[in-house]
């Protein structure tokens, strides 16, 4: 059998959505960014919403997501995406909008945009990467970084004494009355894939019902900043960042459930 | 005609509405006004000074250094303003809590007891608007039918029926503003 | 003609960008200009023209949304007051590097720091040369009048989709917290999002049809010869901008020998000095500038051949006296007058350095 006859409509298995542009990805092999893009851009296209969603890139490894989603894109300065967001929402209100951030931008120097979107319950939705690393500025010392664990900042491991405490956005966020879906996932196995991929379907419904604030956070490597290979990555997150960031829905329907 | 003046006195005691009232007065009879007050924390218990210009051509400068008319309401103020009127211009100022009384003597200096009569009306509010009436006795500037108009258009309609009380009070200022004798 | 209303300066802003269509405010309290975000929530712009007012958790966030929201093609607009205006210079940046057209508002007051809550025209050189991180300008107009602060919402507007630039309305404490007579302009309708869509969805993040490329807002561009690809084309605009859009008035100036420059509350100011000076004798003109950025070098200069000397009075240590005498090039003498720090001078004060520094000298 030739390759040509591989290749046929009855044949097709998986084809890459159209709202992925064709451009090569410019993270690292085994980065979760590829995946959580992936994920995002299929659940817009399933819901048919692409001529009415406006996303909103940060500043960090995803500073590009522009590059590859294939939809209207605004990228932001460091931390102010719910900020960006809220008004191209509040101006646009029957628009789709949602920010895709990492730890550093969310957490740290977008802190308060982030309390405060979550607090007014823009109805936007929030996808937040968290791999316990600044990775494109090369592996400082995040607000998720955990305790003694090394980075570039950190060379010696976190020290909480002077360093503080690893910030659990997420769980902070899920207490304001605004937030109504609020869960964290990941993106290491097939089946957490399936499951991330659920969760941003459902906050985008939220969105589509303008019932509130939606919250995505996803677990992640970083495997060129935690300086390991991809599988040694994996295997890292899931037995400490997991225990510290403990996956599943946090707040449902706007009651907390953990 | 161009009339520039400060009114200077303790926060809540009706300022800078006093000089909005007045600035309004004139924009009812198509003259041009500005109306410059001194702001912030100030306004609360402190000293509060506003500078109108009433004027039949157009106002150059809001900000002033010297005034055809000064109207006083604290001592504070007429130790910073005495001294700013204009030789030959008026100062008014209620007696009241004033130590230290006006000495100049080229300029015409008038009194109201501006407090008293307003607690003898049975209303500590109305007091500025007695002053207000003491002022346009001594320089009628603006039309007292213009002065209505004015009140009309500043206050808000809930309290349209508080007019004629203001108009009283208007004409108790001006039938009881003296002229003091240095 | 509209009515004739008695209104402060801050007011007459809010009410303007009602009346100029605008579709969204975003702002953040401080003194002295607190008023705009005040009036417009009092007024509710939203049953009146469905404008949306947000008071944001900061000056950051309210520059970030006007960011987002211009981006989207919208018509946008803020307010704030020095050190507000500072914590926006960030957005300000990537708004002028994204090229969004946006009117942004500042009242300004004395600094440095939290400095004082009183009238101050010390951030001339952060609205003209910049104010944040990287090559770019804005095109600043200075209002002198309640009237100018009503007049100029809509103008700045005009201005700002013409260039896709940001347009800053650089006022001050006096002008800010006067009552003057205004006459408001009429009522524009906003656009729609159809009409939107169809004038902007060449750049405007409106969502994006499958029939065209996607829309991207970025300020950002890896590679050091596109985005000097990039700065080249803004300086481009910057030039269109020196040579279409200089404003600016000249009072008595045909026959003066002495020129005082200045704008805003310390060109009323100065009229009046004007005033008093010719009385004297004196014969003094006023060029008020009207844009700021872009600066009339070119009318300056030309004056400098027929008159003995020019003052620039101003509330700051002596900022916009360098654009003067970059223009008049030394063919007279061109020395600064103010008070600052949050004093205001009086007409005296002016007249007093003007005969001693210019007359005298």
């Amino acid at each position: 059998m030739d390759i040509k006859e591989i290749i046929k409509p009855e044949n097709l298995v998986y084809k890459k959505t159209e709202l992925m542009t064709d451009a090569p990805l410019s993270y690292c092999p085994g980065c979760g960014h590829g995946t959580a893009h992936r994920i995002t851009m299929e659940v817009v296209e399933e819901m048919g919403i692409w001529e009415d969603t406006i996303g909103v890139a940060p500043v960090g490894c995803s500073v590009l997501a522009y590059d590859f989603m294939n939809i209207d894109m605004t990228q932001a300065a460091h931390g102010r995406a719910p900020a960006v967001a809220t008004g191209i929402k509040r101006v646009w209100p029957e628009k789709y909008v949602f920010t895709y951030q990492g730890d550093g931008d969310l957490a740290a120097i977008g802190g308060n945009e982030t309390l405060h979107a979550c607090n007014r319950g823009e109805n936007i939705v929030i996808i937040f990467i968290n791999n316990g690393i600044y990775g494109m500025t090369g592996g400082q010392m995040a607000p998720t970084t955990l305790p003694g664990m090394k980075s570039s900042t950190s060379p010696y491991g976190r020290v909480i004494e002077t360093m503080g405490h690893p910030l659990k956005m997420t769980e902070l966020i899920a207490q304001l009355p605004g937030t109504y879906f609020v869960t964290r996932q990941a993106v290491h196995t097939a089946a957490a894939v399936r499951k991330t991929k659920k969760a941003i379907r459902k906050a985008f419904e939220i969105q589509k019902e303008k019932k509130g604030l939606a919250f995505i956070e996803i677990v992640s490597n970083c495997n060129s900043g935690w300086k390991m290979n991809p599988v040694d990555a994996n295997n890292w997150m899931v037995d400490n960042m997991f225990p510290y960031f403990p996956l599943g829905d946090i707040k449902v329907d706007g009651e907390l459930v953990k | 005609m161009t009339e520039e003046m400060i009114i200077a006195g303790f926060g809540g005691q009706g300022v800078l509405s006093m000089g909005k009232i007045l600035a309004y007065s004139g924009i009812m009879q198509d003259q041009e006004v500005s109306w410059m007050p001194s702001y912030g924390p100030e306004m609360r218990g402190g000293t509060a000074n506003v500078t109108v210009i009433i004027s039949d051509e157009r106002i150059s400068s809001p900000i002033l250094a010297n005034f055809d008319t000064a109207i006083i309401l604290n001592q504070q103020s007429m130790d910073k303003f005495e001294k700013s009127v204009k030789p030959g211009g008026v100062l008014i100022y209620d007696p009241n809590g004033i130590i230290k009384h006006p000495t100049r003597t080229d300029i015409s200096i008038y009194t109201i007891e501006g407090a008293k009569l307003a607690s003898k009306m049975g209303n500590p509010k109305i007091f500025n608007m007695i002053v207000f009436g003491a002022f346009l006795e001594v320089k009628p500037i603006v039309k007292l039918e213009n002065v209505i108009k004015g009140l009309k258009k500043s206050l808000p309609e809930r309290h349209h029926k508080l007019i004629p009380l203001n108009k009283d009070a208007i004409t108790m200022g001006m039938q009881n503003v003296v002229k003091a004798s240095i | 003609m509209g009515e004739v209303k008695l209104m402060k300066g801050n007011e007459a802003i809010a009410e303007a960008a009602i009346r100029a269509g605008a579709d969204a405010y975003f702002g953040y309290p401080i003194t002295p200009q607190s008023e705009v975000i005040e009036y417009l929530m009092v007024e509710r712009p939203e049953d009146r023209t469905g404008m949306v007012v947000l008071q944001a958790e900061s000056e950051i966030a309210a520059i970030n949304m006007v960011y987002g929201a211009a981006g989207a093609g919208k018509k946008v607009m803020t307010s704030s007051s020095s050190p507000g205006v500072s914590l926006k210079q960030e957005g300000i940046s990537y708004i002028a590097g994204a090229e969004l057209p946006c009117v942004i508002v500042n009242v300004v007051r004395g600094g440095p720091g939290l400095g004082t809550i009183q009238p101050s025209q010390a951030d001339y050189f952060q609205s003209t040369k910049g104010g944040g991180h990287g090559d770019y300008k804005l095109l600043v107009l200075a209002p002198a009048s309640v009237q100018e602060m009503a007049d100029f919402v809509d103008q700045a507007f005009d201005l700002a989709f013409k260039y896709r630039n940001p347009v800053l309305i650089l006022s001050d404490g006096v002008i800010g917290q006067m009552m003057e007579k205004v006459v408001m302009p009429e009522q524009k309708p906003r656009l729609t999002n159809d009409e939107i869509i169809e004038r902007y969805s060449d750049w405007a993040t409106v969502g994006k049809k499958k029939s065209r490329e996607r829309n991207i807002i970025t300020s950002l561009e890896l590679d050091p010869y596109r985005q000097e690809a990039h700065n080249l084309k803004l300086q481009e605009k910057y030039k269109k901008m020196e040579e279409n859009e200089v404003r600016y008035e000249m009072i008595n100036c045909e026959d003066a020998d002495y020129i005082i420059v200045a704008y805003g509350s310390s060109a009323r100011i100065a009229q009046k000095t004007m005033d008093q000076a010719r009385a004297k004798g004196l014969k003094v003109g006023i060029f008020r500038l009207i844009t700021l950025f872009p600066f009339p070098k070119n009318e300056i200069n030309k004056l400098a051949d027929r008159v003995k000397g020019f003052l620039a009075v101003e509330m700051s240590a002596g900022q916009m006296i360098e654009d003067v005498r970059l223009a008049v090039n030394g063919k007279v003498p061109a020395e600064h007058y103010g008070r600052y720090g949050g004093v205001i001078h009086s007409p005296e004060e002016v007249l007093a350095a003007l005969e001693q520094k210019i007359i005298g000298g």
